[in-house]
Formats: C-alpha cells, sequence, structure tokens
C-alpha cells in the first residue's frame, strides 16, 4: 500500500514536470500565433502575421543562414580533430593520459561562462571577436572535448584483432583507417556529429560573448530580443523562438533515431557515453 | 609481440603523437592559455599606477560588487539541495525501470536541447503575471491576487531548475540503477524495512555519485546568466556575479577588471568543490566505520 502510494507520488511529480514544460512550450508557440492577446487564457483572433514580421525584421533568413554554417563548421573541425585524438586515447596506453583525459574533461565541467571572458579577451586581442571565425573558435572550445568523449567508447568496442589482421594481411595504415576503422565508426561519427550539432546550435554563453553584429546565432538573437523587451511585439518574439525551437527539434528528432536520450548528459563514471 | 609489454610502458609512437596533436594544441591554445592570461592581465589594472592586486581589492570593498557573491550563492544553493532533492527522490523510486522509459527520458531531455534562452522566454509567457498558471488559479479561486514569480528569484531558481534537473535525474537513474539489485534483496530477506534498506544499504552506496551530481550541478548554476537577466531582476535582487562579469567586458571594456572577477567567480567555484570533496571524504569513511563495527 506504501509503496504504492510512493509510486503514486513519484509519477504525479513527473506529470507535473512534463505538464509544466508543456505549457511552457505551448504558451510560446500560442503566443506567436496570436494577433493580441492580453489577460485572456486564449488570444482572441490568430494570424500569422509575426512569422514573416520576425522574418523580415530580425533577417531571420541571414541569421539562419549564419548558424547553420557556424554549426557545421564547428561539427566539421570537432570530427576532423576529436576523431584521431579518441583512437590514441582509446587504444594507447601512456603515463600521460589520465591528465590528458582530466584536460579534455576541464572545458564540459567548468561552466562556459567561467572561462568565455578571458577566453573573449584573448580572441578580441587577435582580432577575430565578433566574427563568426572567433564564434567558432569559441564554439569548438567544449566540442572538440564533447566530440572525443563520445567517439571513445566507440572505439572501444571495436576488436584489435580487427586491425591486426589486416595489418597482417598487408594493409597499410591508410588502409585500415579507410577499410575497417572508418565504416566501423560511422555509427559513432554520426553519434557525435549529430549531438555535437545540437549542442553548436542551443550554446548560448560561448556564443554571446563572441557575437558581433553580423556573427550573431538564432539563440543569440533571439536573447538580444527578449532582453530587449517592449521594443518589439512580444508575439514576434515568439515567433522568432518558435522557429528556433523548430530548428532545434528538427536535429533532435534526427538524433534521437540515432541516439540514446541518456546519452546526452554527464555520465558518474566521469565520462560522456 | 607488442601486446606483452606492461601497461606503464609508453606506447606513443610518432603516428600517434600526430593524431594527439591537433586537440591538444586546439585546447592548450583555447582554453589553457585564455585561462592563464586571463590570471595575468587580471594582476594588470587599467590604471597605471594602481598595485597589482587593486582589482580585487576593489571588488571586495565595493559592496555593489562583491554582494553578487552572496546573491549568486543564494541563488545557486537552493536550486542545487532542490534540484538533488528531488531527483534522488525519483531516481530512487525509479530504480527498478519505469514505465514508458524512453518516452520520459525523451521529454526530459527537451529542456536541456532547448537551452535556457528559450525556457526562460516560455517561463515569463508561463508564470508571469497574466500567465496561464496566475489565470488558473485566479479563477479557481485559489488566489485573490496573482503571484509574482517572475522578474525575480524565485523565477531565476525556477529557470535553474527546469534547466538542471533533468540533467541530473537522468545521471542519478543510470547511478543508481547500476548498483547491484541483490544486495537490496539481502536486506529485506535479513528482515529490514525499505527506510532501513535506504538508509543502511542504499544511501552509503548511492551518496558518492550524488556528492559529485550535487558538485556538477551547483557549479553550473553558480555560472548562471542568462535566466538571471531574463527572468530575474538584473539590476537588483538576482545581479549575481557573471553579469558583474560581463558588464565591466562589454559595457565599461575594463577587461582587466572583469578578468578578475571571472578569477574570482572561478576561485568561489572551486572553493565549492573542495568542501563538497572533504563532506565526500568524511562521508566515505563514516561508511566505511560503520561497516566496520558490524
Amino acid at each position: 500500500m506504501r509503496g504504492r502510494m510512493w509510486k503514486l507520488a513519484i509519477y504525479l511529480f513527473l506529470l507535473g514536470f512534463i505538464l509544466n514544460l508543456l505549457g511552457i512550450v505551448t504558451h510560446v508557440v500560442v503566443s506567436s500565433f496570436a494577433k493580441r492577446w492580453f489577460g485572456k487564457p486564449l488570444p482572441p483572433a490568430f494570424t500569422t502575421d509575426w512569422f514573416t514580421y520576425a522574418w523580415r525584421e530580425f533577417e531571420l533568413s541571414h541569421v539562419l543562414f549564419i548558424t547553420l554554417f557556424i554549426a557545421l563548421a564547428v561539427v566539421f573541425i570537432a570530427l576532423a580533430i576529436g576523431f584521431p585524438a579518441a583512437y590514441v586515447l582509446a587504444r594507447r596506453n601512456f603515463n600521460a593520459k589520465p591528465v590528458l583525459l582530466l584536460l579534455y574533461f576541464l572545458p564540459l565541467l567548468i561552466p562556459q561562462m567561467t572561462y568565455g571572458i578571458p577566453l573573449a579577451t584573448t580572441l578580441y586581442g587577435f582580432g577575430v571577436g565578433g566574427t563568426v571565425i572567433g564564434v567558432i573558435l569559441a564554439v569548438l572550445v567544449p566540442m572538440v572535448p564533447l566530440a572525443v568523449f563520445i567517439l571513445l567508447p566507440f572505439f572501444e568496442q571495436i576488436s584489435f584483432n580487427l586491425e591486426w589482421s589486416a595489418q597482417m594481411l598487408g594493409a597499410s595504415r591508410l588502409q585500415i583507417f579507410r577499410r575497417i576503422l572508418l565504416p566501423l565508426m560511422l555509427p559513432g561519427i554520426l553519434t557525435a556529429g549529430l549531438l555535437v550539432l545540437v549542442n553548436t546550435i542551443s550554446n548560448f554563453e560561448l556564443a554571446f560573448l563572441l557575437a558581433g553584429g553580423g556573427s550573431q546565432t538564432l539563440v543569440v538573437a533571439l536573447y538580444y530580443n527578449v532582453f530587449a523587451g517592449g521594443v518589439r511585439p512580444v508575439y514576434s518574439i515568439d515567433a522568432m523562438a518558435v522557429i528556433y525551437m523548430c530548428t532545434v527539434m528538427a536535429v533532435l528528432l534526427v538524433a534521437l533515431r540515432f541516439v540514446r536520450p541518456t546519452q546526452m548528459v554527464f555520465r558518474l563514471d566521469g565520462r560522456r557515453n | 609481440m607488442a601486446r606483452i609489454r606492461s601497461d606503464s610502458r609508453s606506447e606513443l609512437d610518432l603516428v600517434a603523437i600526430l593524431c594527439l596533436t591537433p586537440s591538444l594544441l586546439y585546447v592548450l591554445a583555447m582554453f589553457v592559455y585564455p585561462f592563464l592570461y586571463g590570471i595575468y592581465i587580471s594582476l594588470q589594472p587599467k590604471k597605471r599606477d594602481a598595485g597589482i592586486f587593486s582589482n580585487y581589492v576593489a571588488f571586495f570593498n565595493d559592496a555593489y560588487q562583491c554582494n553578487t557573491i552572496k546573491t549568486t550563492f543564494m541563488l545557486a544553493l537552493p536550486t542545487t539541495i532542490a534540484v538533488v532533492l528531488v531527483a534522488l527522490f525519483l531516481a530512487y523510486g525509479m530504480r527498478r525501470g519505469i514505465w514508458f522509459e524512453r518516452t520520459i527520458t525523451t521529454i526530459l531531455v527537451l529542456p536541456i536541447s532547448l537551452g535556457v534562452v528559450f525556457l526562460s522566454e516560455g517561463i515569463l509567457g508561463f508564470y508571469g503575471h497574466n500567465g496561464w498558471l496566475n489565470q488558473l488559479l485566479l479563477a479557481v479561486g485559489l488566489i485573490q491576487n496573482p503571484l509574482e514569480l517572475t522578474h525575480n528569484s524565485i523565477g531565476v531558481i525556477f529557470s535553474l531548475f527546469m534547466q538542471n534537473f533533468p540533467f541530473c535525474f537522468l545521471m542519478l537513474l543510470g547511478y543508481i540503477s547500476g548498483i547491484d539489485p541483490s544486495l537490496e534483496s539481502s536486506a529485506r530477506m535479513l528482515g529490514a524495512g525499505p527506510w532501513t534498506i535506504f538508509r543502511r544499504v542504499m544511501f552509503p552506496l548511492i551518496a558518492p555519485g550524488l556528492i559529485i551530481a550535487f558538485a556538477l550541478v551547483f557549479v553550473m548554476s553558480f555560472a548562471v546568466f542568462p535566466s538571471a537577466v531574463m527572468v530575474g531582476q538584473p539590476a537588483g535582487s538576482t545581479r549575481t556575479i557573471s553579469i558583474a562579469a560581463y558588464q565591466q567586458a562589454f559595457e565599461q571594456y575594463d577587461m582587466s577588471y572583469a578578468s578578475a572577477i571571472a578569477v574570482i567567480m572561478g576561485l568561489c567555484q572551486l572553493a565549492a568543490l573542495v568542501v563538497i570533496v572533504l563532506v565526500r571524504r568524511r562521508m566515505t569513511i563514516a561508511t566505511t566505520m560503520g561497516v566496520g563495527k558490524r
């Protein structure tokens, strides 16, 4: 009896949490379609004008282009330099390995706001602050380690024997990479790529600190508009938020076909899943 | 044969080093160097004649700046305690697996992926002065005047909770379901009730993971920036330390002072981590002694 009450309480809480989440999301969506909405449960009239308004006034085609460009560049670079590093960390033993793992883990552990300000200072000093390149360089700081830690267990699953057999049969290193490792690692590369993509699109702190006028990503532009509250109609800001949500959800839906949801959070053994 | 080598021997050859170099260089150049550079310029105040620690002295002498530490702490600590307790309660109740596990975890991942900016915008609408929650409570007659849940510290704590709870819950769920279920059955066979099982068997096993989760959530909450600005009152009751650092850097253009504040923020997080690690050590000693006594 007591056990059942306990279970009930748990499910009620989860239900409450999910309902409040749905309420928050739905409110933004409803508001983005509202003509005028004040103090009523539902707006009296609906319109899609705010989407065209937001698209035009916030230059969303440009912002979306910048966001996708930054995200794809980050995914490509993070995979290109994370892949070989993950291979060595999974396959070789050396004295400095624990130190190296800790070093790669720190950017994921330390809040981005803490290291973002010195990083922004440095990058502005190099003259890339406020540019697209600056944003890419900054967002890569947590994304390279993220790619490494996602790829690591995928490498560990591939048996040593496959590489040795290939080597015995006379394959060169390049051939082993192209014919053995790359095909077997495709699921890992896909997982890492998608998670880096989602995280880059929704990354706020670093993109915010480095973004200038022409290099704002979608979420940064959204922040500035909420922050400047009152300058623009709230419905148009919500329309922008809905466009942002759809972008993230599209990537997320693809990602969830390949990735278990729990892969998106830390595991307590100090490594990402 | 290559495999008979002992573990401690280095297996780095030229190719391995070449593979590691790009990522290592990146982390060193973009993470370690800025950190050291930040500490360095925080000791080079804007005013020429000032002493090297003058930024730090200025911060701690200025109540307006110095209070941000307290403000941040008062936001981060309640959030962390609430997140960890609720997550522990839920994850413990669900350690044997749950209905619709995949659906629930997917929905929980949503707020993490949407990010705090979107969540805050939604919270402003849903929990705001004229939001759905207030309308509902007024219509039911539970309250006479609308509750003020946004643009104050309640809003920030709530936004932080939404952002950190799923993360902590999924972490603890993974950790607790990894504990050998036979320990619990043995305890039950020996006549322990649910409460005794939790206190004597499960909690000591969960404690190390719980403390790591606590540390992670606290450090993340301590750096709160977007939600403190959007759902909080950034000029007053929720002026957190990261807002102070941001204002110095991008409104006053005093990078030296801003770096000093960032260093202080990092040190606060480090101090919290040290305290948590010490507590963890004490707790592990206590549990081993408890086992020894029996």
